[in-house]
């Protein structure tokens, strides 16, 4: 089987079409950051706390927010969060409600008020630790156990708190379902002491305002001496225009995949720069295969015209383009529709940004160069100079010489 | 040419049998589950796959360094006293931003000279500027105080991991975060219910015995008025709780204590700590002294007969008793203790004071089934992703597809193999980096057998179409292998927990592919070249 087999395409001849494409996108994406919803920084950032809840029961946000409201958590988002039979919901709380000196005071207030029907002295079964059950077992003896209460007691604990998290997802909905998974005196004992609340935590996300500085830093930190990287190996490979026009198509995915979280609304946490930094990587790769074309057809060819050159390396490249990249693509669509939620953004960004990416390398990288050898051979009124680094090299020490 | 290519054959089975290895070891039985236990004991779950608690801390270090400056101040004026040199005040102008600096006013200019030699001798890690109107400033060296930071923060480190220890927390990590910013990544796997623990490590538990010379008073105006409106030299106030609260009879109030500012013994001089209870039957801690401690505590209790002494811990006074009698090396601390608070007070003073106060700057917990439903989503996508990648080849590519199919399984085998070997942690997106391996590792395959195609059109023999299709894409392999291990060459730099877990899942998958994509694939090409007929044609 074969696609693309000896293709003819004129893209430089598109070119106008594909600025106004990548322009069209780019300026959306800049003005949803500049005016709409700006750049939605995940709670790695900007700092917060996020508690996310699993009820035994569909959840209704109104509820929820009533009760938070109640207790005076006046300011809680709430979402509902992943598939809906998941009953999941994600509550989160601004900055200025997340102090270093009691970070995880936010995090206890909303535990609090979703308890509201907690009966007098007793505790909530479905949001005990390891750790409180094993000391509440101890202390309480339901088996007479003798010199190994330590280790008995641990193993029904673990049993319990196994059966909760790994058969029923977090929380049990009734105290009865313990039956035959632990010892009836046991059970009698939790039955006088636990009751269960129709909710458990699943995972917590508390981040000061230090910290959120401090990976604001480093995210950026790490985009610029990532894509400074980039441009000393392409250096060091090829003429400078070359990197150039390589950066100029990684700095275009970036913007045009933040600006896709802008406008989407989707929040950039610390793997959604991971995934960016992975896409600069990916970009440059198309881009290398393309320019490494150019360079050996510059050197088969010598009597033809280097946009013709280059329309022949992206036809000649572009079978293995499109086949890794819709190979990628593949791979990258089933983490997005199969990885769950908690990868979700991470995998929405390898998506957009393999589709810009392949697009760039094509569509903005290659006529970069092409443009900007027109524009010197019009401005010096030579013909344009078209060979990549060792060649251009060579001439140049033949001519000082 | 048959002799060498049952070398390399050899080669690469010996390859995938040490990362089989590294996978499995050597499991106890070759049933599906014994397989399964074995793979779980060689590969390290990052706490986002497992479920549990990690946790940031700031090592607050300028309390270390105003613990030292205070220290500075005593043998100063102590000092200053024995050479006879007056002075109006010393203090310390600006304890929150600069610790370690230290203001003497009034000195006579006569003095000076005194000064610089009592400085030179006692403080040398001290430098001293003279200032206007007979003032000067000490203020530690640079190095000193570096140095003096760094320990503080691997003191911290010690005995949090002592007192994690203790608590059974099985594979903890606690480790220097952050470059130079003071900061302690904690991790806690298992621990889904962080309270007790983050109690515990946060406790500086700072044991002081100190003299007691009046209280209580129900306010600090109480205190001063008891005394004259002035505290008496070398002395402070100190909040503690009133005795009846303590007991658990009455409601607590704060009440304040008048304390001499040095200890006779601290926690450092402590040797155990055992919970215990009092003649009541409350819950109590008792603990004895080491040799060299007892012996300053006994002679301060024996010069002391018929005054006060108090139990302070963390500047908050515990208890307060008269001294009937020389006391050797034992004491104990009561308050309203519960038996579980007894108990953590006697670990945590065994493991040590925390040198300064810690603060949590982030704190994220994972519970169990989250990090079940992840692994699970993780697999799932990596199957359906491989599964789909593997039969496009096997379509598109025909006999050449199985060779590439090959190659990614080994690629994969490889990659996990290493995880085994290196005891890496393997995190969600350490899993999207295997995924993600899988699409780029193909990549090179695509890239030579494209080649390959080509060459074979403009009328190549498979032999030579084969040879030049690996030597031309090699070039372009490589680069392309150098910008993505570049981006996550930075990521591990820069990153944290799960992003590392992507960076070197990543950098190894791509390693592995050099490896499979192109010595073991070209060894397979060869393999097939060498059974076919001249002039058949390759399947590809």
């Amino acid at each position: 089987m074969e696609l693309f087999r000896n293709t003819n395409i004129d893209f430089l001849g598109k070119k106008w079409y594909f600025l106004g494409f990548s322009l069209i996108f780019s300026i959306a994406g800049i003005l949803s950051m500049a005016f709409w919803h700006g750049i939605p920084l995940g709670v790695d950032f900007r700092g917060g706390t996020l508690v996310y809840v699993k009820f035994t029961q569909n959840p209704n946000p109104d509820d929820i927010r009533a009760t938070l409201d109640k207790s005076g958590l006046k300011n809680a988002r709430i979402q509902r969060y992943g598939v809906p039979a998941n009953n999941e919901v994600l509550i989160s709380l601004e900055l200025k409600e997340t102090s270093e000196q009691a970070l995880d005071k936010g995090k206890n207030d909303i535990i609090k008020a979703l308890e509201t029907e907690a009966p007098a002295g007793k505790q909530d079964l479905n949001n005990t630790g390891l750790s409180s059950l094993t000391q509440y077992l101890l202390s309480k003896d339901p088996l007479r156990a003798g010199t190994d209460a330590d280790k008995r007691y641990a193993a029904v604990a673990q049993a319990i708190v196994t059966f909760r998290d790994k058969d029923r997802g977090g929380a049990i909905a009734s105290l009865d379902e313990l039956r035959g998974k632990t010892e009836p005196a046991v059970l009698t004992a939790l039955q006088q002491d636990f009751y269960l609340s129709g909710f458990a935590v699943r995972n917590v996300e508390i981040v000061g305002p230090q910290v959120g500085k401090q990976l604001q830093k480093q995210a950026v930190l790490a985009t610029l001496y990532s894509l400074a990287g980039m441009l000393v190996y392409l250096w060091f490979r090829f003429e400078w225009i070359y990197g150039a026009g390589a950066v100029v198509a990684c700095f275009h995915d970036t913007l045009i995949t933040v600006g896709a979280f802008s406008l989407l609304n989707k929040e950039i946490t610390l793997t959604v720069i991971a995934a960016i930094l992975t896409l600069v990587g990916y970009s440059m790769n198309d881009t290398i295969v393309i320019y490494d074309r150019i360079r050996e057809n510059v050197k088969l060819l010598r009597r033809e015209r280097l946009p013709d050159i280059v329309n022949k390396s992206i036809n000649q490249t572009l079978s293995r383009t499109i086949l890794t990249s819709g190979l990628t693509f593949l791979t990258v669509l089933s983490l997005y529709l199969f990885g769950g939620d908690v990868l979700h953004g991470f995998s929405f960004a390898l998506v957009v940004g393999i589709l810009i990416g392949t697009y760039s390398s094509i569509a903005v990288a290659a006529p970069m160069v092409v443009a900007y050898q027109e524009w010197r051979a019009a401005r010096s009124g030579r013909g344009p100079v078209v060979v990549a680094s060792e060649n251009a090299r060579r001439e140049k020490v033949r001519a000082k010489a | 040419m048959q002799k060498n290519l049952a070398v390399k054959a050899i080669f690469i089975i010996a390859v995938m049998l040490v990362f089989l290895f590294g996978i499995f070891g050597v499991p106890k039985t070759y049933s599906g589950p014994g397989l399964a236990t074995a793979v779980q004991e060689r590969i390290h779950l990052g706490l986002d796959l497992k479920g549990g608690t990690h946790l940031i801390l700031q090592v607050m270090v300028n309390d270390a360094v105003n613990a030292d400056s205070d220290h500075a101040i005593e043998r100063l004026k102590e000092e200053m006293r024995a050479r006879n040199i007056s002075y109006n005040d010393i203090s310390k102008p600006d304890p929150a931003a600069q610790p370690d600096h230290i203001q003497i006013k009034g000195v006579p200019p006569e003095s000076s000279g005194d000064l610089r030699g009592v400085v030179q001798d006692r403080l040398p890690e001290y430098d001293l500027v003279s200032g206007a109107e007979n003032s000067w400033t000490l203020s530690m060296k640079p190095g000193q105080l570096t140095e003096l930071k760094n320990r503080a923060v691997s003191q911290a480190i010690e005995t949090i991991r002592n007192r994690i220890d203790q608590l059974g927390v099985s594979e903890p990590v606690i480790q220097e975060h952050g470059l130079g910013e003071h900061q302690i990544l904690v991790q806690l796997p298992g621990v889904d219910d962080p309270a007790r623990v983050k109690e515990i490590m946060q406790s500086t538990a700072m044991l002081e015995i100190r003299q007691s010379f009046g209280g209580p008073y129900a306010s600090e105006q109480e205190a001063l008025q008891a005394n004259n409106g002035v505290l008496p030299p070398d002395t402070v106030l100190l909040k503690g709780k009133s005795i009846g609260a303590r007991s658990g009879d009455l409601a607590p109030t704060d009440q304040y204590f008048l304390v001499s500012r040095s200890s006779a013994v601290t926690g450092r001089d402590l040797r155990t700590a055992e919970p215990s209870r009092d003649e009541n039957g409350r819950p109590d801690v008792r603990f004895l002294l080491t040799g060299e401690g007892g012996r300053r505590f006994a002679n301060f209790t024996g010069a002391h007969v018929g005054d006060y002494l108090a139990v302070v811990l963390d500047n908050k006074v515990q208890e307060v008793a008269r001294i009937e009698s020389q006391i050797h090396d034992e004491g104990r601390i009561t308050g309203a203790f519960t038996e579980q608070q007894a108990k953590d007070l006697g670990m945590i003073l065994r493991s040590g004071a925390l040198p300064a106060s810690i603060r949590y700057l982030e704190e994220r917990t994972v519970g169990p089934s989250l990090g079940l439903d992840s692994i699970r989503h993780g697999v799932m996508a990596a199957i359906i992703g491989m599964g789909a990648v593997m039969i496009f080849m096997l379509v598109y590519y025909r006999g050449a597809g199985i060779n590439a199919d090959l190659a990614l399984f080994m690629n994969l085998l490889i990659l996990v193999g290493f995880l085994g070997f290196s005891g890496a942690t393997l995190t969600l997106p350490g899993i999207a980096g295997v995924i993600l391996t899988i699409g780029m590792g193909v990549d090179s395959n695509v890239l030579i057998f494209e080649r390959i195609r080509e060459e074979l059109r403009n009328g190549k023999t498979p032999p030579s179409a084969v040879d030049q299709g690996f030597g031309r894409a090699w070039l372009t392999i490589i680069d392309t292998h150098v910008t993505t291990i570049v981006s996550a060459f930075i990521l591990f730099i820069f990153g944290t927990g799960p992003v590392r877990g992507f960076a070197v899942t990543l950098t190894f998958g791509l390693l592995a592919n050099l490896f499979t994509a192109v010595f073991v694939s070209r060894v397979i090409f060869d393999w097939v070249l060498g059974r076919h007929q001249r002039g058949e044609a390759l399947s590809i």
